[in-house]
């Protein structure tokens, strides 16, 4: 199995997830923003960072970055893509997935172990869980205050495309367990075609036990099932 | 362009004495010109040569079996960890920028300390920060300006190290009078590389290319190293010219490209334009290479027309880097930084003779021989005049000793600011990008697994400013012992220091005997647990008009930690676990936190403290870390022996545990019994199964060790000299962890 990793000025959790996916066995690969293909590869991915510095707006102008169009093209053609903090913003800024990430609520930036529910098992990145089922992964964002008008939120939920929401250690959606303020706790969503799927939190932190919490590796356990690729041992 | 001739007032504005301008008229055989007097009086600053300090820096140990890189020698020591991996690490202020704009001061002050560290071609992988500021609480003119100086500082420490990608894992915050106005900001960074990766800072190579990489030079922070060599005034708001504007995206680059070009063969010496920019990384290189550099200023990327050779020589423009590079590699350096779409430029040579020498549009406007330039400022030694000791603190002017009182005293030192859980802050600073953080910001020592060296890394920093005050060796003594005793607790073993000397003007004669004690404290310590001082920082000049700040001279620990098995943390596991106490119960409560949070007084003497029976605790408790016996450990440091108790008990939000605790009749005063600070004592918390081996494998080393009671319950109970104090678990939690959230977000 193969994996992008596409780089941006201002990436910094490509070498994270780069290295997760290595670990696992995955044959991952940077791709440069520069770039005009990323095709061939079994799963794209948009790592978390600041992007261009993020001073426009968070993933603003990276969706400018010529290596955008050949991402388009690719999650068009059902090419697995997956857009991790700052690349869920690129992916909303690029229309890929709808919505917007805001400020947060507290107007802080806020690092964390967030809890977050499964709430559709039935998609490529979350096969390997059970609907219900609570993931304890790393946040860290300033802009993560999922937003969409309120037809937008009910297609996601009639499409079934939210994938995590926020909740405490029970999965109770309580709002003291929302890091960010996000409409209905949303923490992860996907396309309606459910090849694309952007998230706040980070599970290339959630991967070696000696870290405290492997809860994200069943996101990547997923693509591999879907893949039909075997993990390494 | 008429530059302004040289008058006796010039000289002066400039903080060159009479003698010092002499000894510049001797190196140069005649009167420097207006850049070449600017070019002197940054490199001849206190910030940049240490001329107050370097004599008695030299009492610091440096070497060691582990040095690669030594104090001095470069940007930043480098100390083997084994594998043919290294680490490079430092701490350096930022206070006075901090004081007068906290968010770019913090911002910038993080920037300068990566850079330091990337130079010495390591990849950097963590931070740390060390801070003070006055105290936050209340409705005063003075604590909503020291509120907004912390707001603003860790908002600019956010905003770079978020952006840039280098966790911030840890450090320390202690709020006092003294730092009223003139905060301290003491960032710490680590990298990692490979032996043979050491990166160095000098120009070799006689014509090789000298590159200019990074940001454009623009006028921001013109002589700011000038500036952090004055005390801080009310006149100071007016120098926020000097205060610099970071870009940490552009460092990112920055960093990302020189680590490129590092793993080429394409550099001969590499060099951070920190403080004095262009002017000290040059004479700098040429020193440490025994050669001299040429530069031309129109080649010089910039930001601003109209800028004069003296303006562009002073800039302390953020996120540039000089770079030899090896004659006929330059297209190698034009690919990549193109790449990075940074901006670069040729615009200079290493030459043979020694001098560094300036030219702009074809005119030579400075020329100076650049080994003198660099090293030859004078040093002084300065009058030191001792502070009488402190009187012993009398005990009976503490009034009563009831329970009750003992009782409210603990849920105040917890809420106390200094003592008080940092969330607050750690949440702001992204704790958990790289992918490495084994133990989160809030325990005895931050605990980092270095992916790429697959090495496990325990790292503090610690000073207490109140010891410091009262009794300046004892209190610099204590701040190695505690950062040993935090890494010691962590499952480590210390490998060496940093350290960030923060006092007040070193002409006051008492100012620099504190200086000069502290010093000599930190070097015993150092040599006591051989941890050589990899390098630092020193920071004089910080004030306010009620006078000097506590001196403070902060310990950065690095230590290392052989197996993920060994890390451990300070919360209790588990009910039912047995609490041991490792030192003995203590009685000393001269310039403890209770004295000071709970009767308002910093008084009293030190704690005393024996190396011998230090080490011995910390052999003792890695001996049983190590055999697989310990669940949980937990220095006393602030608030004694009951705050420590109560931190095991809260510091795990999702896990609290009570405690069951009994004392016996101490034979001294409830509060002494309870919040003395007697040094070299350590929590531990293991397996009921496991209670009565730990008892007697410690005792048998020789070390005072007793079992004070059982995990459990819902409540904290202690029992001691016949009374019974009882707090519910989630009370102590409340006053502990909300307390600097509240302060701040009202």
């Amino acid at each position: 199995m193969k994996a992008a990793i596409v780089r941006f000025p201002g990436s910094n959790c490509d070498q994270d997830c780069f290295r997760a996916l290595r670990e696992l066995g995955v044959d991952a690969s940077y791709v440069w923003h520069k770039e005009s293909s990323c095709a061939g590869y079994d799963l794209i991915v948009l790592p978390g960072g600041f992007s261009y510095g993020d001073y426009l707006r968070c993933g603003a102008i990276a969706r400018f970055s010529p290596v955008m169009r050949s991402v388009v093209e690719e999650a068009g053609r059902g090419t697995l893509v997956m857009g991790i903090c700052n690349g869920f913003q690129i992916l909303c800024e690029a229309h890929l997935l709808p919505g917007a990430l805001v400020r947060n609520r507290s107007v802080h930036f806020v690092c964390e172990h967030a809890r977050v529910r499964v709430e559709n098992c039935a998609t490529p990145w979350t096969r390997a869980a059970a609907t219900g089922s609570v993931l304890r992964i790393p946040v860290a964002h300033g802009e993560g205050n999922y937003t969409a008008d309120a037809d937008t939120l009910l297609e996601l939920n009639v499409n079934r495309q939210v994938l995590l929401r926020y909740c405490d250690a029970h999965g109770a959606l309580v709002d003291a367990a929302n890091p960010n303020g996000s409409a209905e706790s949303i923490a992860g969503i996907c396309n309606r075609e459910r090849n694309i799927f952007g998230l706040m939190p980070h599970p290339e932190r959630a991967c070696d036990p000696r870290l405290g919490t492997v809860d994200g590796r069943v996101l990547f356990e997923s693509v591999f099932e879907t893949l039909g690729f075997r993990i390494a041992a | 362009m008429t530059e302004p001739a040289i008058t006796a007032e010039l000289i002066a504005k400039h903080g060159i004495t009479p003698d010092e301008f002499e000894r510049i008229k001797s190196i140069l055989g005649r009167d420097p010109n207006f850049t070449e007097l600017g070019i002197f009086s940054v490199m001849w600053s206190e910030h940049c040569s240490y001329k107050n300090s370097r004599k008695e820096l030299r009492k610091f140990p440096t070497d060691g079996p582990g040095v690669l890189v030594k104090a001095g020698e470069e940007n930043a020591g480098v100390i083997d960890i084994g594998d043919g991996w290294a680490v490079a690490f430092k701490m350096e202020s930022h206070n006075h920028p901090s004081a007068i704009e906290p968010f770019q001061g913090a911002a910038t002050g993080v920037g300068g300390i990566i850079r330091d560290i990337f130079t010495m071609g390591a990849r950097p992988v963590f931070s740390l920060n060390s801070l003070r500021f006055g105290p936050i609480e209340g409705d005063g003119a003075s604590a909503k300006t020291n509120r907004r100086i912390f707001a603003g500082v860790v908002a600019g420490i956010a905003h770079y190290g978020n952006c840039i990608g280098i966790p911030t894992i840890g450090g320390e915050i202690y709020f006092d009078e003294s730092y009223d106005g003139n905060p301290l900001v003491n960032v710490f960074c680590l990298g990692v590389l490979r032996h043979e990766q050491i990166a160095r800072g000098a120009a070799k190579g006689v014509g090789n290319p000298v590159f200019y990489v990074g940001a454009e030079t623009g006028r921001d922070g013109l002589a700011g190293a000038a500036f952090a060599s004055r005390d801080l005034t009310e006149e100071s708001k007016q120098d926020r010219p000097a205060v610099q504007v970071g870009d940490p995206f552009r460092e990112k680059l920055l960093l990302e490209a020189c680590l490129e070009l590092l793993a080429t063969d394409a550099v001969a010496g590499i060099q951070d334009m920190g403080a004095a920019g262009l002017t000290c990384s040059t004479c700098e290189t040429a020193s440490r290479g025994g050669t001299g550099v040429e530069i031309d200023l129109a080649k010089v990327p910039k930001r601003e027309i109209g800028m004069t050779p003296y303006e562009i020589m002073l800039s302390e423009s953020q996120e540039r880097m000089l770079i030899i590079v090896k004659a006929g590699q330059e297209k190698l350096v034009q690919d990549i930084f193109e790449k990075w779409d940074l901006p670069y430029a040729r615009v200079g040579t290493v030459k043979d003779d020694g001098m560094m020498r300036v030219v702009n549009e074809g005119v030579t406007v400075a020329e100076i021989p650049a080994r003198p330039l660099a090293e030859d400022a004078p040093l002084y030694d300065r009058e030191a005049e001792a502070r009488p000791a402190p009187a012993e603190i009398d005990l009976s002017t503490l009034g009563g000793d009831a329970a009750d009182a003992a009782r409210e005293a603990l849920l105040k030192l917890l809420a106390s600011p200094s003592i008080a859980s940092k969330n607050w802050v750690y949440r702001q600073y992204d704790h958990t990008v790289r992918a490495g953080t084994m133990v989160l910001p809030g325990s005895d020592a931050a605990v980092f697994l270095v992916r790429e060296a697959d090495k496990i890394l325990a790292a503090t920093s610690d000073c207490n400013g109140l010891y410091c005050s009262l009794e300046p060796r004892n209190g610099a003594r204590i701040a190695i012992a505690e950062a040993a005793r935090n890494i010691a607790c962590s499952g480590g073993v210390p490998l060496a220091v940093t350290d960030n000397l923060n006092f007040g003007n070193p002409y006051k004669p008492e100012n620099f005997w504190q200086l000069r004690e502290c010093i000599e404290g930190l070097a015993e310590g150092c040599r006591a647990f051989g941890t050589p001082v990899t390098g630092g920082n020193v920071s004089l000049y910080n004030q306010n008009p009620k006078g000097s700040i506590d001196p403070t001279p902060t310990v950065g620990m690095v230590g290392i930690i052989a197996d993920a098995r060994h890390v451990t943390t300070q919360s209790f596991k588990q009910a039912g676990d047995v609490i041991l106490l490792v030192g003995g119960l203590g009685d000393e409560l001269g310039a403890s936190h209770y004295v000071k949070v709970v009767h308002g007084r910093k008084a009293g003497r030190v704690p005393r403290l024996d190396f011998e029976r230090e080490k011995a605790v910390h052999e003792a408790v890695r001996a049983m870390i190590r055999s697989g016996l310990v669940r949980s450990a937990h220095d006393c440091s602030e608030g004694g022996l009951t705050v420590a108790l109560a931190e095991c008990c809260v510091s795990d939000k999702e896990r609290l545990l009570g405690a069951s605790v009994d004392l016996g009749a101490t034979g001294v005063r409830l509060d002494q019994a309870l919040f003395n600070e007697t040094q070299s004592r350590i929590v531990l918390s293991v397996s009921a199964a496991n209670a009565t081996a730990v008892l007697s494998l410690i005792a048998w080393r020789g070390t005072d060790v007793s079992r004070i009671g059982v995990v459990g319950g819902r409540d904290l109970k202690i029992g001691v000299n016949g009374s019974e104090l009882s707090w519910p678990v989630r009370e102590l939690h409340e006053a502990w962890f909300g307390s600097i959230g509240r302060t701040m977000e009202g």
